[in-house]
């Protein structure tokens, strides 16, 4: 018995709209990251539900593509959590207006 | 099929909200490490064999690492007295409806769109086999200027890693 499209896609939502909320109500930037990537992987997850649905494999070549810029992307950003750290010795959001004038 | 679905599903939703409302860190990546592996197993459902193991691979594996390493390093000193500055409730609750807003536009998007897709008749979606030919024909270009990207995030890291901000 298959899984309906519309399952996987409710799943996709709910788990985006997660990490929307974790985004917007945490202010460790460690945990921030944390709930980007999951809205990431919610996409991910639309992606495959397509591909399967249509049986069509590019969705799952974009899916290779974005796990690629999730870890560009992890890699850069746990970087600059490490050099704000040394430079601030904090990892709350609040504490850094290094760009606001 | 579909029992196995919801279950995963519920593992991956309670997961996924025990990530955003743990107190530490570290117990919110270990949390995500658990949504990871659902995820996985619902890629896996969707006949995606090859997306799965690079899921828990580079995901679970790599990028959870990473954090894990990196929250280690930050967060020895004083753990205790680590107290995260809260929002206030009404702060919380637009955060909230913002989220509840968001997820009404995409599902509205999702039942109002007309996908113009034909249904191709690609014998066996999902293994290694069809994503390598997609990856090394149709999508060889986006599959160099990703090696580019990499190379660019790396070095990146190093350099940000190596000097202190000014």
């Amino acid at each position: 018995m298959v899984v309906p499209l519309h399952y996987y896609l409710g799943l996709s939502v709910a788990l985006f709209a997660l990490g929307v909320v974790g985004v917007l109500i945490r202010r460790n930037i460690l945990v921030i990251l944390m709930c980007i990537e999951m809205m990431l992987n919610a996409v991910n997850l639309a992606f495959i539900s397509f591909a399967d649905a249509f049986k069509a494999v590019d969705g799952q070549t974009f899916v290779f593509f974005v796990m690629t810029v999730a870890a560009a992307e992890v890699a850069v950003g746990l970087a600059l959590v490490v050099a704000i750290f040394r430079h601030r010795a904090t990892v709350y959001v609040d504490d850094l207006n290094i760009l606001k004038w | 099929m579909q029992m196995l679905f919801l279950a995963l599903a519920a593992i991956a939703l309670i997961s996924g909200v025990l990530v955003v409302f743990q107190t530490h860190p570290l117990r919110s990546a270990l949390w995500l490490i658990v949504n990871f592996f659902a995820v996985a197993g619902i890629y896996l459902l969707a006949h995606a064999e090859f997306i799965a193991a690079i899921q828990i691979i580079v995901y679970a594996g790599a990028i959870m690492v990473l954090f894990l390493f990196v929250i280690m390093l930050l967060n020895l000193r004083r753990p205790e007295e680590e107290t995260e500055p809260g929002y206030k409730l009404g702060q919380k609750l637009t955060a909230v409806a913002l989220a509840a807003l968001t997820a009404v536009v995409l599902v509205y998007g999702f039942f109002r769109a007309k996908i113009p897709l034909a249904k191709e008749t690609a014998v066996s979606v999902g293994n290694t086999e069809s994503i390598a030919k997609s990856l090394f024909t149709d999508y060889l270009l986006p599959f160099e200027v990703t090696s580019v990207l990499l190379l660019v995030a790396i070095v990146g890291a190093v350099i940000l890693s190596k000097s202190r901000l000014k």
